[in-house]
């Protein structure tokens, strides 16, 4: 079955059995691998894309839902990796293994996209469907305040609690 | 691939000769044309030239650095290139990454496990670097007529008066110098480091937030079909019958087959290391769709032979365990003085049965490997962490030389011990075989949660005497672990010298065993993930038994090894970093509201020593939340990459709060019963407190992060949690507790 959307600014059609996951069919017709399969079920988040600007587990999403709508992926999020996520997350030297970090980036960019400097208790909020298995959480929040003003005012430059990069870290 | 000497004589002898002597992962003495042809060292304007295995040169001055270990994010993809790089006095940013495919010809120990690779490769990848830097000082010595004495070296360029080339410009020449000897080529002293000490983000951070491909999961190779692999769903249990042909029929299937290596020539032949897999059982699904493969998985229907470990269950351990507790246990590991008579004499004996469960790795990037046979050799492109004990086994199983199968290391979507074995690459071998095209196996997580190595559960019944001083004069543990005979189960074992052993006069460590069909290894930090919590938090029911500081009864403990006892660690690193974590937690000072407390736990592994303070509220309803994690390590006396080390201890400190939290793999019928992460629980970000870190930095040799910050979480924890509710956490994980208070 042919179904037609838009995938990082660019219409797109694909023949796919209609229940397939828009995820199998990014990765595996679309060879767009940045979207990652972790659980199968909407646990881990690994597979969040934006749908219409919003974040979404596309393991759990049938492609006969993406007719007609806007998604966006890690590889469409910005051009050449310069979104504000992007630039911090590489800033805070956030990954480990960083397999889940595609779906972390796609969670964090939704949440700034909605509110621009969210507390710890909204990052908490809006990115615990997130698993990072490495754990690298301590740095996923500094990253998303640090994204956060690199949003307001792109040339700023690290402020020091937000780095989580010291020796010691208060 | 051959390496040719000065004279021109083939001298694979002498290239082996050189790489024996230097020992951990030395290749100087050799130069490799990149293309295996001599001409690659013509001195054409973009020819690039190999000065070791681990460096090529191009005239544009850009180093390109071998990283020859396997990345499992342990950062050393970047950390082992820092050590070549700061050597060479090369400016990182002049400095490309590559990953190096394994070559046990060209690298020694591409392993990821154990945290290993800074003690076993500080010292090595720095004379690599060294060497490298001498060659291209001779060859501007050379070019000056002088000696290399009188030149420097700085900002990828050597100079001598105010002449200066830089390394680019004296790359081609610098490979017809012959290699200086690795063992006595002068290292920098630490103060001229420019890149050791530095916080140099991850190599491959720029592809992580692009959503490049890099890992296994997203090999794909030309004509590749997917494949899944159905096993019994008990432990062990082999494929009797199926319906293959129904499956065949499925949408996008374009075969089926039952994969049964045991029946297969050549393929009994035990594992050659340390890490053993079972031989594959089970049935492949192969088609032009993972998804539409593992659909098909719901049409099969399977008879199965479940064998034996059908009657094993969590519950039946449970059982036997307490069983065996009650007998004389059947083996002394260790026996200081009189345990048993010092029990008896003792002002004050505790008693106490401490339990904790299996556990799964649970990788995010579910198990895969893509296999493809061509030209009589296997092709595969794997997340490994053992690629040499795998190539080994694989060889040994499928009946094919070793040096006919290539791997190919991918980048890791986590490791955490899973990928020391590698039965999904056998899976995949066997499969691609079999359906004689290239395949690409994938796990779904229901696989990777039911068909691990797990980490072992463990029994300890154990006993503790305190003098009228409230000293430790007696410890005796009665381990009931997994194991027939005098063998433990893989990882379920116990170091005879495990604290407290060698700091109380009457210390005894015994075992018994139950036998176990289901498979057990290395998880993060093994034994010591789970022992950790059973001493550290009976060293603390001591305590207050003795009505002494939690944290001061450990630095008397420690105090206390009779002079010239020989013990695991030194005592005094782990005294400061113990004084260090009590002064930053503020411990005993810090005014805390009611129902928030602290607790410590301090623990030696991976020649790391980590003391942690955990501070935790418990409301009176019973909700646990943790407020923070202080955590003081002693690593010795250089931080490679004090931001990836800092990263490293956080991520294992806070894996140790999820293992305690909520983490458990039980078994029924010898099945797993957790199968993805709503019943496997990992850490989310609502449940992660901030970790704290600090360092002493003590005059000892370099060693590994990976690890050793996870064991004292879990006890640190429980500890807070008795100090705040009176009520001790004998058995993991938490969840399974009412902490209730009031």
């Amino acid at each position: 079955m042919a179904i037609a959307f838009t995938l990082n600014g660019k219409s797109t059609t694909v023949d796919a059995p209609p229940e397939m996951p828009l995820l199998w069919v990014l990765r595996d017709e679309l060879d767009l691998k940045g979207t990652k399969f972790g659980c199968g079920r909407s646990f881990c988040g690994a597979c969040t894309v934006h749908v219409d600007g919003e974040p979404e587990r596309s393991c759990r999403m049938p492609v006969s839902r993406a007719e007609g709508k806007e998604i966006t992926t890690i590889e469409g999020l910005s051009e050449d990796g310069a979104h504000p996520v992007q630039l911090a997350w590489q800033e805070i030297d956030v990954p480990q293994c960083g397999y889940c970090q595609a779906g972390q980036i796609m969670s964090a960019s939704a949440l700034l996209a909605n509110n621009p400097a969210p507390t710890d208790g909204d990052i908490d909020e809006a990115m615990s469907g997130n698993i990072c298995r490495c754990a690298t959480y301590n740095r996923i929040r500094a990253a998303i305040h640090r994204a956060a003003d690199i949003a307001q005012a792109p040339s700023a430059t690290s402020h020091e609690t937000a780095t989580g990069a010291g020796g010691s870290e208060a | 691939m051959n390496a040719v000497d000065k004279t021109g004589n083939l001298s694979r002898r002498g290239f082996l000769h050189v790489t024996a002597l230097a020992g951990g992962g030395m290749l100087l003495g050799a130069r490799f044309p990149l293309d295996g042809a001599r001409g690659a060292f013509a001195a054409t304007a973009d020819a690039a030239t190999a000065l070791n295995a681990f460096i090529r040169l191009t005239p544009d001055g850009i180093a390109t650095i071998m990283a020859q270990n396997p990345e499992i994010g342990q950062g050393v993809k970047t950390m082992l290139p820092m050590l070549i790089a700061e050597e060479l006095d090369i400016p990182w940013s002049q400095v490309r990454v590559e990953q190096a495919d394994f070559d046990s010809t060209k690298y020694r120990g591409q392993m990821a496990g154990g945290s290993m690779a800074t003690p076993m490769h500080y010292e090595s990848m720095r004379r690599v670097g060294a060497a490298a830097r001498a060659m291209l000082v001779e060859a501007a010595a050379k070019e000056w007529k002088t000696r290399p004495e009188k030149c420097t070296t700085e900002a990828g360029a050597v100079h001598f008066k105010n002449k200066s080339l830089s390394y680019g410009e004296l790359a081609s020449a610098a490979a017809d110098i012959e290699p200086p000897n690795p063992r006595t080529v002068p290292l920098k002293d630490a103060k001229d480091f420019r890149i050791i000490g530095q916080e140099i983000p991850g190599v491959d951070n720029p592809q992580i937030v692009t959503g490049k491909p890099l890992f296994g999961i997203d090999v794909t190779v030309p004509g590749m079909k997917y494949a899944v692999f159905e096993k019994c769903r008990v432990h062990g249990g082999r494929v009797k019958s199926a319906n293959l042909d129904a499956v065949k029929a499925s949408p996008g299937v374009v075969d089926a087959f039952v994969v049964d290596s045991t029946a297969q020539a050549g393929s009994a032949a035990p594992s050659p290391s340390m890490f053993q897999v079972g031989l594959p059982n089970g049935i492949a699904i192969v088609g032009d769709s993972w998804w539409l493969v593992n659909e098909a998985r719901s049409k099969l229907e399977v008879t199965w032979d479940e064998g034996s470990t059908a009657s094993q269950s969590t519950e039946s351990f449970d059982r036997q365990a307490e069983e065996l507790s009650k007998q004389a246990p059947e083996q002394d590991l260790r026996n200081d003085g009189d345990a048993a008579g010092a029990l008896a004499s003792a002002a004050k004996t505790l008693e106490a049965a401490y339990q904790y469960p299996f556990l799964a790795h649970a990788p995010l990037e579910p198990q895969n490997t893509t296999a493809h046979f061509h030209d009589g050799g296997l092709e595969m492109w794997a997340p490994i962490q053992t690629p040499q004990f795998a190539r080994g086994d694989l060889a040994k199983a499928l009946g094919i030389p070793e040096d006919q199968i290539t791997i190919h290391l991918t980048r890791m979507g986590g490791g955490f011990g899973r990928r020391l074995y590698w039965d999904y690459m056998l899976e995949a071998a066997l499969i691609a075989r079999q359906a004689g095209v290239p395949v690409k196996l994938v796990w779904n997580r229901e696989d990777d949660t039911r068909f691990d190595y797990f980490r072992p559960g463990g029994y300890h019944y154990l006993q503790g005497g305190l003098d009228e001083a409230g000293n430790l004069t007696a410890w005796r543990d009665h381990f009931v672990s997994f194991g027939e005979g005098r063998r433990f189960a893989p990882s379920a074992e116990m170091m005879p010298n495990e604290f407290p052993q060698g700091f109380v006069p009457n210390f005894a460590l015994q075992a018994s065993k139950m036998p176990l069909g289901i498979p057990t290894g290395a998880l993060r930090a093994p034994t010591s993930n789970a022992i950790s919590f059973v001493v550290q938090s009976f060293i603390d029911e001591l305590a207050v038994e003795a009505g002494k500081d939690p944290l001061q009864f450990r630095l008397d403990l420690l105090d206390s090894a009779p002079a010239g006892t020989r013990t695991a660690f030194d005592p005094g690193r782990m005294k400061a970093v113990l004084e260090l974590v009590r002064d930053k937690s503020e411990w005993g000072k810090a005014d805390l509201p009611e129902g928030t407390g602290q607790g410590v736990a301090f623990h030696f592994s991976h020649r790391g020593y980590f003391a942690e303070v955990v501070q935790a509220t418990v409301s009176k309803e019973g909700e646990l939340g943790v407020d923070r994690i202080w955590v003081a390590g002693d690593v010795g006396r250089q931080l490679v990459n004090p931001s990836n080390a800092l990263n490293q201890v956080q991520g294992a400190a806070l894996d140790g709060l999820g293992q305690a939290l909520d983490q458990e793999i039980t078994f029924d019928g010898g099945r797993t019963n957790e199968s993805n992460f709503h019943n496997f629980k990992l850490l989310r970000i609502d449940q992660a407190p901030p970790v704290e870190v600090h360092w002493v930095m003590s005059d000892n040799q370099p060693t590994g992060l990976g690890e050793p910050a996870l064991p004292p979480v879990p006890p640190a924890l429980c500890n807070a949690i008795f100090a705040v509710t009176g009520k001790r956490i004998r058995s993991l994980p938490i969840s399974k507790h009412d902490l209730i208070w009031a």
